[in-house]
């Protein structure tokens, strides 16, 4: 079992990928970082000598500052597409504000005696600035450079999001996959890139410079050029390049298993689900891993490739309830068991479709669900209790969680929390176990190879059997941790390979070996 | 040598200098003095091209400054600022070298110079390696004009040179500012808004007020000969010292052997040696003040 994986054997294991990891983050780290350097500078310097701009300067930059991060990349994607270029602009833009405001005030404390002698005894606007300025607002200036470095490393996590790398892809695949080993593997080296780079800064901030020359410039430089050399691998050319959630990449049901069963070889980037299937749309990518209800499949025009070997294991949803509530309201397990059968794949799809890509809310289309199959009753009076249902950060999960709502008001007497937003399943099931929800809509599969996490022998004897996993997790479950899977709902959100509908069809692709035997051919 | 023409120079709407004119001999010093605010400052910025005149002239050596270059002006100009101004990133050594590198000399030349002026300002030369931070105010004003003196120049302007140190230590300085012989030869302009330094420092006083000059001349000529009511009230609270201070002993003791004693300075000799029971000097001491009085009678 993987959980039993001591922290070393993963970092061993996985160490090509680490370095890599790393020093695509560094990379990422830095390039951001010295454009910052070299644009926010002259900027802040520039500001002292025209004053009526600073306020202006600084204030966009603040706002920049405040945008954030996810949602600063998902304005970038649309004109930079994904990959390292929307990242670094990102990160560009976060470093500015620090560096600009240091050097502005770094320069403005410079007291103006020293400055007036310096003028006083014949030197020129440049020395002054070059000989004393600069050097007298070093202290303050590098310390604005440490604080962009250390938001820097750690916004550069989310690069992982958006197909540009780094260690956020084990930090957000750990917590995808709930492998605390994932986790650390990229937290940690993040960290110490934290401390390290800043502890490299204090150094450089300690130096009395007697003057500021134009030949320290060009170290930087060389640093950029020689970190450049990253972005070359994933520059995304006439091959076929998939494009995978972190989660995905981690998955025995996922990536791993694609190379395993189908010996799928092709090119891939980590990227978030948020931003991957317009990607996709936008051919940026050609193959993504997305879910088979997703609203988006109908929005951009992707098929599914069928999964011929069997490697997705079946994902029905089904509701995941705390024992001691059943107990507790023994009136809920029949109100929630009446979904089941109502929704099939097509319905969820369309659900999320007006969810996703309609902007319709989560509440109108559940209503509209409960009304159009007569499940809807008016609210009763609540008093008796309250239940607490969480879900997780997607459409699908906000919809059945306002369904739910809608059953349990309309027919009992309690009351309903909807916790929705939470992160990923690690953190919707640790609500769950820490008492902080009461039950939520899990998936089988996840509840059998994430959160159960079975040995080879479970997995092969269950593959491709679907109430042979629905069995096994509810038996689990009730012994380990005293939770229920109630009844499933009906849709099989499963895993799936995704393709542009065109695409696929132009190149006779229908199933996952096609796309193997595709991809070997050329 | 120093001729300012109507000068004249505003911030704003407020008009800080009003129609300035005067004119610094060779080897003369020459005190801008007034209240804080009238403008003294921004008439000595004015000569070495820090400020420039709304209109108005500026000549040295007879050659208008604005035609040259205001670098290479004020790197010709000795410039000594009341906060001394020394590089805190620099060390005295660095600091008082920063001219001379600016017009390019030799390191030996630099090093001989810097030993030259350390031994005339009483500098110990173990401070040549600290930094400004670490020496006291009266060092620190002394390191400030030997960086004024390193390159020769020959005109140096002050702006309140001892207005930072504390009583004690700017008599003192004052005291050996003036007997340098590096200053006696130079023309200088000095800034201050304290009457007393004033007196002991200039060959001639411009009493200035609200950017306009109210009388220029020798200490003697502002304190007898006062042109209006402003001048004689400026000095009024503190009329004998000045006059002791600007009178000398040669002029009511004819025959004096000390020529260019003040009448105030041989007191001071004398309060200090009054422990010496001698009783000839202690009578010297009335006599001079019989005389002064009588010297202020005619
Ligand atoms: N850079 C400046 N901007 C605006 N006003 C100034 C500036 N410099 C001087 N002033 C004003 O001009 C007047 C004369 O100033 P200054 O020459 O410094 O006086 P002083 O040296 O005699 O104390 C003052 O009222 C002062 O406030
Ligand atoms: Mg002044």
């Amino acid at each position: 079992m993987e959980q039993e994986q001591s922290f070393w054997q993963f970092v061993v294991q996985q160490s090509d990928k680490l370095w890599s990891q790393t020093w695509a983050h560094l990379g990422l780290t830095l390039i951001s970082l010295i454009i910052a350097i070299v644009i926010a500078i002259p900027l802040g310097i520039l500001i002292t000598r025209r004053q009526k701009l600073s306020g202006f300067v600084l204030g966009f930059a603040g706002i920049l500052q405040t945008i954030p991060s996810i949602a600063l990349l998902g304005v970038l994607i649309p004109f930079l597409g994904i990959g390292p270029k929307p990242a670094i602009l990102a990160l560009f833009l976060y470093a500015l504000l620090p560096i600009i405001r240091n050097t502005y005030t770094g320069i403005k404390e410079v007291n103006p005696a020293v400055i007036e002698a310096a003028k006083g005894m014949g030197m020129s606007k440049w020395q002054v600035l070059m000989k004393v300025e600069l050097p007298l607002a070093f202290p303050v200036l590098m310390a604005g450079i440490r604080t962009a470095t250390v938001i820097n490393v750690g916004v550069a996590t989310l690069a992982a999001y958006i197909a540009a790398g780094g260690l956020g892809e084990f930090i957000f695949g750990g917590i995808a996959l709930n492998n605390s080993n994932m986790i650390l593997a990229g937290a940690i080296p993040a960290a110490l890139l934290a401390i390290i780079l800043d502890f490299l800064l204090s150094l450089v901030q300690k130096i009395n410079f007697r003057s500021i020359r134009i030949a320290y410039l060009v170290f930087p430089f060389a640093l950029i050029t020689l970190s450049s050399f990253y972005l070359l691998p994933t520059q995304i050319g006439g091959r076929m390049l998939g494009g995978f959630t972190p989660e995905f990449m981690g998955r025995e049901d996922g990536y791993l298993g694609l190379r395993k069963i189908y010996k799928l070889g092709i090119e891939t980037v980590v990227i978030s689900d948020a931003v991957m299937y317009k990607a996709a749309f936008e051919k940026k990518l050609d193959v993504i891993s997305g879910y088979s209800t997703d609203g988006r499949l109908k929005a951009y025009d992707l098929i599914t490739l069928k999964d011929d070997k069997h490697i997705f294991p079946p994902y029905y949803a089904a509701p995941l309830v705390r024992q001691e509530v059943l107990d507790q309201y023994p009136e809920l397990e029949g109100v929630l068991n009446q979904l089941s059968g109502y929704i099939n794949d097509s319905t969820m799809t369309a659900m999320n479709y007006k969810v996703d890509q309609l902007k319709e809310s989560p509440e109108k289309v559940a209503l509209d669900f409960t009304m159009a199959h007569h499940l809807y009753k008016p609210a009763r009076a609540a008093g008796h209790g309250t239940i607490r249902i969480g879900s997780k950060i997607f459409g699908e999960q906000y919809i059945l969680a306002q369904i739910y709502k809608i059953l349990i008001r309309g027919n009992t007497n309690l009351n309903v929390i909807t916790k929705s937003g939470l992160g990923g399943t690690k953190i919707c099931f640790d609500a769950l176990t820490n008492n902080q929800i009461d039950f939520y809509p899990e998936y089988t599969g996840t509840g059998f190879l994430v959160l159960l996490k079975p040995d080879e022998k479970t997995l092969k004897g269950l593959a491709g059997d679907i109430d042979g996993v629905y069995h096994y997790v509810s038996r689990e479950f009730k012994h380990q941790f005293n939770i229920k899977w109630l009844k499933p709902i009906g849709f099989n959100n499963a895993y799936a390979l995704m393709m542009r509908r065109e695409q696929a069809q132009s190149l006779q692709i229908k199933t996952i070996t096609d796309l193997t035997n595709h991809l070997n051919q050329n | 040598m120093i001729k300012a023409e109507n000068l004249v120079r505003k911030f704003g709407s407020q008009v800080a200098v009003n129609g300035i004119s005067f004119e610094v001999k060779e080897g003369e010093n020459l005190i801008l003095l007034g209240t804080s605010g009238c403008g003294k400052t921004t008439t000595l910025r004015m000569i070495n091209r820090l400020i420039e005149p709304d209109s108005g002239t500026v000549f040295i050596d007879g050659v208008d400054i604005r035609s040259r270059q205001p670098e290479e002006l004020r790197r010709g100009i000795g410039y000594v600022l009341q906060n001394h101004g020394l590089f805190p990133h620099y060390t005295v050594a660095e600091n008082i070298a920063i001219v001379p590198r600016l017009l390019h000399w030799k390191n030996t030349d630099i090093r001989q110079r810097a030993d030259e002026l350390f031994h005339k300002l009483n500098l110990d030369p173990s401070i040549a390696e600290k930094y400004p931070t670490a020496l006291s105010g009266g060092q620190q004003q002394r390191v400030g004009l030997a960086r004024s003196l390193m390159v020769n120049p020959p005109v140096l302007l002050m702006d309140e040179p001892f207005g930072a140190l504390d009583n004690l230590t700017r008599i003192a300085i004052r005291h050996e500012f003036k007997a340098l012989d590096e200053l006696v030869k130079k023309t200088l302009v000095m800034v201050t808004h304290d009457v007393q330094e004033a007196f002991e420092m200039g060959d001639r006083i411009c009493l200035m007020d609200k950017g306009e000059i109210k009388q220029i001349g020798t200490p003697e000529e502002l304190l007898f000969s006062p042109s209006n009511e402003f001048v004689s009230g400026f000095f009024r609270e503190q009329r004998l010292q000045l006059e002791l201070k600007s009178v000398l002993v040669t002029e009511i003791l004819p025959g004096y052997p000390e020529k260019e004693i003040t009448v105030w300075e041989k007191m001071e000799a004398l309060l200090h040696i009054r422990n010496d029971d001698s009783l000839e000097e202690q009578l010297k001491i009335e006599d001079l003040m019989r005389a002064f009085l009588a010297y202020k009678k005619k």
